[in-house]
């Protein structure tokens, strides 16, 4: 499997792969035929993106003026397609009144930032160091 | 669902299961590692909590 992914991904299609990730978590996995890891990604994040806005969770902007929320928002751009999803459906506005507005922003958050670390293990397991 | 510790009790599942299957690739260890992450998140909150308890803010 190792050797297979090295040999069958070249630098262009590091980056496409490294692209494809970013856009639906998991996708990597399942291109490299590591299909039980891709869908346990794109599951559990999926679930932890609608759990987000479910609970009244923000997307945040990108406010250059304001650090935290300029990372926050990297963070959920992390998360790839339900990101833009969802903005074009216009969810995540966010209530900061709502008990679970804090807990849902964790959701968010995390989602995204550890759809990252998935960019990143998928980008290793097709260079061959995993 | 409202409850903070239900909450914490999902939020630490779902990081726990994208950690283990990062980091293992045996199913075994996947488990046990998961396991770990799941009752570190729990336990480390719960001592936190207790820790803040009398603080005043």
């Amino acid at each position: 499997m190792r050797a297979d992914a090295v040999e069958r991904v070249d630098s262009g299609g590091l980056v496409l792969l490294a692209l494809a990730t970013w856009l639906v978590p998991g996708s990597g996995h399942l291109w490299l035929g590591r299909r039980t890891k891709g869908l346990i990604f794109l599951v559990a994040l999926t679930a932890m993106f609608a759990i987000g806005l479910a609970l009244k969770g923000r997307l945040f902007p990108f406010e250059s003026s304001e650090p935290l929320v300029f990372l926050a928002a990297i963070a959920d751009l992390a998360l790839g397609l339900p990101y833009f999803v969802a903005w074009a459906l216009h969810l995540g506005q966010g209530e900061v009144a709502a008990v679970t507005y804090e807990y849902a922003n964790a959701f968010l958050i995390v989602a995204g930032l550890l759809n990252m670390l998935i960019v990143l293990d998928v980008y290793d397991t097709a260079v061959g160091r995993k | 669902m409202t409850s903070h510790f239900l909450l914490m009790l999902l939020f630490s599942f779902f990081v726990a299961l994208v950690f283990a299957v990062l980091m293992k690739d045996q199913p075994r260890d996947q488990i046990r590692f998961g396991a770990v992450v799941f009752g570190g998140f729990i336990v480390s909150a719960l001592v936190l909590g207790w820790l803040m308890y009398p603080f005043p803010f």
